[in-house]
C-alpha cells in the first residue's frame, strides 16, 4: 500500500512525522480524505481532530486550527497548537471545557462569546483525542 | 597603615563575592542561551513553511489585493518593541530602546501619530517614564517562550493594522548574530513586503477559494514572525548578559588582582616599619 509522509508542526516544534495511508482532515468547506498522489491543495483546517490511517491502526492527533498544505507525496499541517493523546493533560482540558461554558451561558459580548466558543472547541477537541 | 590594610582587605573580599555572582550568571546565560537559539532553530519550519505556502499564493495569479500587502498612506504607525524583563545584559535594551525612540522623534511630531506596544518590563519602564503611552504591553514571559505567550499582542497588532488603526507596523528587536554581537534593528512587518513574497510559485488548489485562504494565513504570518522575533530577541538577551558577565568576572579578576598587590606593597610596608622601629629602639638604647 503506497504512502504519504505527514508531518505536523506547531511554531514551537514538530510534533507528528510519520509515513501513513490516509489522513483525514475536517477543513473549513468540509471533511477531507488524502491519499497519496492527491492533486496539491491548501485548506485552512477547522478546530477537529485528524486522524492518520496507518495499516488497520488509527492515530488520532488533535489540531487546533491552523491549515493543511498536500503535496503530491507529503502532507503538512500548520497549526499554532496540536497535541498528540499522550501529551494532553485531560484535567486542564475539563476545566477549561467547564470555564468555557460558563461563559458561554453568562451570554457576554460578542467577542468574548466568540473566544469562548473556540475555547470550548478547543477543550472538546483535546477530551476526545485523549478518549475521555 | 593598619587601618589601610584592613580597608583594601574588605574591598578585595567584596569584589570576589561579586566576581562569584556574575560568574555564576555568565555561566547560568550560557546554558540559557544555547536552549534559546534551540528554540529558535525548532520555530524555523513553521515560519518558513508558512512563508512558503503565503508567497505561492500571492505571487500567483493577481491576489496581492490583500489589504495586509498593500502600502497605503500613513497616518498612524505602530512600534512593538521587544526587551527583556532584567537587566544586566549589557546594551541590550539600551540600544533597542535608543533606536526606537530616536526612530519615533524622527518621524513623529505629535503622539496621535504612532503607538507603542511593548514586550519586556525594561521596555515598559523606559516608555512609561517618558511619558509615552503604551497600546499593550506583556511583562514576565518565561526564559522558553510558548506561542500563545505572545499570541495576545501580535494578534492585537496585526488587528489594529487590519482595522485600520495603524497603518504601519514595525517590529523592533536585537537581531542574533553569535554570542556576542547583537544588532538592534527595526523591520516593517505590515504591510508585508511584496519582495520576500515573490518565492517559487507552485500549483495549488485553493479550498474553498485564494483569497480565503490567504485572508486566513496573512495574520498568522505575521503573528509567527512576531514569535521568531521574539525567540531570536531571548537568544540575543542571554548572548548580551553572557557576553557583559564575563566582561564583569574579566574586570573582578583584575581588580582583585590588583588590591591584592597594594595589599601586599602595605603589608610589606608595614613590616619593614616595624622592623625599623625594633632596630631603632634597640640601638637607642646601647
Amino acid at each position: 500500500m503506497s504512502t504519504l509522509r505527514l508531518e505536523i508542526v506547531t511554531p514551537e516544534r514538530k510534533v507528528y512525522e510519520k509515513d501513513v495511508n490516509m489522513v483525514v482532515v475536517k477543513g473549513v468547506a468540509g471533511e477531507l480524505g488524502i491519499l497519496p498522489n492527491h492533486i496539491p491543495l491548501v485548506t485552512p483546517l477547522k478546530i477537529a481532530p485528524v486522524k492518520a490511517k496507518i495499516g488497520n491502526n488509527d492515530e488520532f492527533i488533535a489540531v487546533h486550527g491552523g491549515f493543511m498544505e498536500v503535496r503530491k507525496d507529503k502532507v503538512v499541517i500548520l497549526a499554532e497548537a496540536a497535541e498528540l493523546g499522550s501529551d494532553i493533560d485531560v484535567s486542564r482540558a475539563r476545566l477549561a471545557k467547564e470555564r468555557a461554558e460558563r461563559r458561554l451561558a453568562q451570554k457576554q459580548s460578542d467577542y468574548d462569546a466568540e473566544r469562548a466558543e473556540l475555547a470550548l472547541q478547543r477543550a472538546m477537541n483535546r477530551l476526545d483525542i485523549a478518549g475521555e | 597603615m593598619a587601618k589601610g590594610m584592613r580597608e583594601i582587605k574588605r574591598s578585595i573580599k567584596s569584589k570576589q563575592n561579586t566576581k562569584q555572582i556574575t560568574k555564576a550568571m555568565e555561566m547560568v546565560a550560557a546554558s540559557k542561551l544555547r536552549r534559546a537559539q534551540e528554540a529558535a532553530v525548532a520555530s524555523r519550519p513553521y515560519t518558513d513553511k508558512l512563508r512558503e505556502v503565503v508567497a505561492s499564493i500571492a505571487s500567483g495569479s493577481g491576489n496581492s489585493k490583500h489589504p495586509m500587502l498593500q502600502s497605503r498612506s500613513v497616518k498612524r504607525t505602530a512600534y512593538l518593541v521587544i526587551t527583556s524583563d532584567r537587566g544586566l545584559a549589557g546594551g541590550y535594551n539600551a540600544n533597542i530602546l535608543r533606536k526606537v525612540l530616536m526612530t519615533i522623534r524622527e518621524n513623529h511630531q505629535s503622539a496621535d501619530e504612532y503607538a507603542v506596544l511593548v514586550i519586556g518590563r525594561k521596555g515598559r519602564d523606559f516608555f512609561k517614564r517618558r511619558n509615552i503611552a503604551l497600546a499593550d504591553e506583556i511583562t514576565g514571559l518565561s526564559d522558553s517562550p510558548k506561542f500563545s505567550d505572545v499570541k495576545q499582542i501580535a494578534s492585537a497588532a496585526v488587528k489594529g493594522y487590519e482595522d485600520g488603526v495603524y497603518d504601519e507596523l514595525y517590529l523592533a528587536y536585537n537581531e542574533f548574530h553569535n554570542a556576542i554581537t547583537q544588532v538592534p534593528v527595526l523591520k516593517r512587518l505590515l504591510p508585508l513586503n511584496q519582495e520576500q513574497m515573490s518565492g517559487a510559485k507552485s500549483d495549488y488548489e485553493y479550498e474553498p477559494s485564494p483569497e480565503d485562504v490567504l485572508s486566513v494565513l496573512l495574520p498568522r504570518y505575521a503573528e509567527t514572525l512576531v514569535f521568531s522575533a521574539l525567540l531570536e530577541g531571548k537568544a540575543s538577551e542571554f548572548g548580551a548578559r553572557m557576553t557583559a558577565m564575563g566582561n564583569a568576572t574579566k574586570n573582578a579578576t583584575k581588580m582583585i588582582a590588583d588590591l591584592t598587590l597594594t595589599y601586599n606593597r602595605a603589608r610589606q610596608a608595614a613590616i619593614t616599619q616595624e622592623i625599623a622601629e625594633i632596630v631603632g629602639g634597640a640601638s637607642a638604647q646601647q
